[in-house]
């Protein structure tokens, strides 16, 4: 099976290269059928590795050497074992899903700038395929940095709007600022341990002391990494941002895979991080604060995709959380389950945009219920499925998080739980104003509400089904089931599960937080939907709910802090630095050359007599100096 | 002879000829004081490698030492010759456009 390695990535690159460079010639059925027929293959062959995985069949495939200088040596090589075969299955399977959907979503575009869209996708996909497949940090660097250019090229894909323009650039730039962290972490690597493969690098970091300084160094600058391209407190605000690429990126690309690579990327090095219990403790504390912060925001906004962007930070802050417990299972398992329910939300969010033409206000919706009934009925399980109400998935996922930080710590199960109440009453906030209640539309928008077609509908089923039984995987032992996906991930988290101390919760105390998030959740739904169907607040916020609804001023206080001194300093670095100092200097230089010559020029009287006397002056003023000087 | 007539002689053809390089404005007469400063310096040079020579071979009858000076200055006077025939040249030259051999006439060079 080694030899079906690597076409999992093949395909989609030659779909990007097909719908790349034919793009001026492709119809739009062409497109689609290359564009999502790639996809699908690469899913087949994913299908067949991880049947191969789970009978144990871990492989490294090594296609030839990538780097090799001196003592470092870095392959180009794949590694496809428990975890990247679950992303595998994610990234194709969530993928050919949104590709279909794309098909019929997209169809607007001229035949050119379709083909430009799905080029790009199948890039992403690449890319992230690279990333969760790599052997190696350095081939992980390749597809993180891959995702990160396709995300720009996506935010941007409507460049002709400026904002949008502007969304993409953000994306970018903050992205870099956690790449660069990434990078920095590799050459630690490099130096302290002499090489970028998982394995190696593993195996050397395990006879380390705990909290070790480079441990904690490189975990601390891998997780600055994540906190750029999962968009974590402090490099979190391109994310709500990045809303303005076409839904069905903001499916893929912003809710189910690219933002996921943080957490995948440190469940790959969990030993790292049980080894430096430090950067735990900031994983976690980030994470956590990042979920609440996000969920605060998302209670007041009042675009549909807002309020997902930031539903899906606050998500994202639930798996570092995880992760920063120990939990990495769990945080997989959130991985996911999130990405099968937040993709639904996502494309039911562009199913009702693609109805209401373009409309994403909330405000201006309601009473879609009727007109919409698959995308309502899908994106209502989708809305439960993250709400966390059994048996949905999202419920044993996020339980398995909560659970973990209680046993870490109690003030991480409080926010956490506070957090997932939050979740569930912006969720159905959003659900009872665009589904229920009246519709409050122009007589024109609703007029021409319609279903949408079935490739866009049928993508919702299918992942509204998995949303439902995504989380039977992981049914933990408390409710009788055996954890499939714990024991299935067992050997990644081999190393880390070694050193952790046990700490088993006892059933009695795991019904209590059970009940008690469940309880809490489902009285904020009850209440979201009582207050919002009949009467959405349509006003303007006033007071604390302005603070929210203006992201507590984070990308203000941005601005003022780091853009704004940034621009002075570049501008006193123009205008004083540069104009004055450095253009002073050089025409300095070039004025004072001029200055001296018109001066020396007169020496040059042209008397051949004065010649010779300065030459003779010359020779026996050297004559002299030489009598002196030995 | 000692070593110390040479080198007055020497001494005074070289300052007979800077001065006549610093006072005259004849080019010719220019010329000619070059030539005689490069001519006591020649004689300079011939005097130290005679004087060499004899204290080499009172020492060892077979001994070559301070040969070299001498033929050396054969080589200079080769090369002065042509250096001559150059400045020379430059004098018809000089004379052809000026119709003068005074070198204040030359000032007009720097425009």
């Amino acid at each position: 099976m080694s030899n079906l390695v690597y076409l999992v990535p093949l395909f989609p690159l030659i779909g990007f290269l097909i719908n790349g460079l034919a793009r001026n010639s492709l119809s739009k059925g062409m497109t689609s059928v290359i564009g999502s027929g790639v996809i699908l293959a690469s899913f087949v062959v994913s299908i067949l590795l991880f049947l191969q995985v789970k009978e144990g069949n871990a492989v490294t495939v090594t296609l030839f050497d990538f780097i090799n200088t001196g003592k470092l040596s870095i392959p180009f090589s794949f590694q496809v074992d428990q975890l990247s075969s679950i992303f595998l299955l994610v990234i194709t399977g969530v993928g050919f899903l949104i590709h279909l959907y794309s098909t019929a979503y997209m169809h607007e575009e001229s035949n050119a700038h379709f083909a430009r869209y799905f080029a790009y996708l199948n890039l992403f996909v690449f890319s992230m395929l690279l990333l969760v497949m790599g052997g190696n940090y350095l081939i992980m660097f390749i597809g993180w940095e891959g995702v990160g250019l396709c995300s720009y090229l996506l935010i941007g894909y409507w460049f002709k709007n400026n904002d949008y323009s502007n969304a993409a650039k953000k994306a970018f730039i903050m992205n870099r600022i956690g790449d660069f962290g990434f990078l920095l972490a590799l050459f630690w690597m490099i130096q302290h341990f002499g090489s970028l493969t998982f394995g190696e690098v593993f195996a050397r970091a395990d006879g380390m002391n705990m909290n070790d300084t480079v441990l904690v160094g490189i975990t601390l600058l891998l997780f600055l990494g994540a906190t750029g391209k999962s968009a974590q407190i402090p490099l979190y605000t391109w994310l709500p941002d990045a809303m303005a690429g076409p839904t069905p990126v903001s499916a893929l690309i912003h809710a189910a895979t690219m933002v996921t690579a943080g957490i995948y990327m440190i469940a790959r090095s969990n030993i790292l991080y049980t080894l430096a219990p430090v950067t735990q403790g900031v994983v976690a504390v980030i994470g956590l604060a990042t979920a609440i912060l996000a969920a605060t925001i998302a209670l007041k906004q009042n675009d549909i995709k807002k309020v997902l962007a930031y539903s899906t930070v606050s998500q994202l802050g639930y798996m570092f959380l995880g992760l920063g417990v120990g939990a990495y299972t769990g945080a997989v398992f959130h991985v996911m389950t999130h990405a099968f329910f937040k993709a639904l939300l996502f494309l039911g969010a562009g199913s009702v945009i693609h109805a209401m033409h373009h409309e994403q206000d909330i405000r201006n919706m309601g009473g879609l219920k009727k007109h919409l009934p698959v995308t309502h009925w899908t994106f209502l399980i989708g809305c439960i499925a993250i709400a966390g109400i059994p048996p949905l998935s999202g419920f044993f996922s996020k339980d398995e998080i909560l659970a973990a930080a209680f046993s870490a710590n109690v003030v991480y199960w409080v926010i956490g739980v506070l957090g997932a109440v939050m979740t569930a009453f912006y969720m159905f906030r959003l659900y009872a104003t665009t589904f229920l209640g009246k519709f409050r539309g122009t007589h024109e928008q609703e007029h021409h509400l319609h279903e949408s077609p079935a490739a866009m509908t049928w993508p919702l089923i299918i992942l509204a089904v998995l949303s439902v039984v995504a989380g039977f995987v992981g049914i933990p032992a408390v409710l009788g089931g055996s954890h499939e996906l714990q024991q299935f991930l067992a050997p990644v988290f081999a190393g880390s599960v070694k050193l952790q101390e046990a700490h088993h919760l006892d059933h009695a105390t795991e019904y209590i937080l059970m009940g008690a998030s469940v309880g809490a959740a489902a009285l904020a739904i009850l209440y979201a939907v009582s207050r919002f169907s009949k009467k959405p607040d349509l006003e303007e916020a006033s007071g604390f709910g302005k603070l929210l609804q203006n992201k507590w001023y984070v990308d203000e206080l941005y601005d003022a802090v780091i853009v704004k001194p940034l621009r002075g300093m570049s501008a006193f670095l123009n205008n004083v630095v540069e104009k004055l100092g450095i253009d002073g200097a050089v025409n300095g230089v070039g004025k004072l050359v001029h200055y001296g010559a018109r001066q020396l020029r007169l020496l040059q009287s042209g008397q051949v007599g004065i010649y010779l006397l300065m030459m003779v002056i010359a020779a026996f003023v050297l004559f002299i100096i030489q009598l002196f000087v030995k | 002879m000692t070593i110390q007539h040479y080198i007055f002689l020497a001494v005074a053809l070289f300052s007979i000829g800077v001065i006549g390089v610093l006072t005259r404005r004849n080019i010719i007469i220019i010329f000619m004081c070059i030539e005689l400063m490069l001519n006591a310096v020649n004689l300079l040079l011939v005097a130290f490698s005679k004087m060499h020579s004899l204290a080499a071979t009172a020492a060892d009858a077979a001994s070559k030492a301070g040969t070299e000076g001498q033929i050396f200055v054969f080589f200079i006077m080769v090369v002065a010759a042509a250096e001559v025939s150059v400045g020379l040249a430059i004098i018809v030259m000089m004379y052809r456009n000026t119709h003068s051999v005074d070198v204040n006439f030359l000032n007009r060079l720097k425009h």
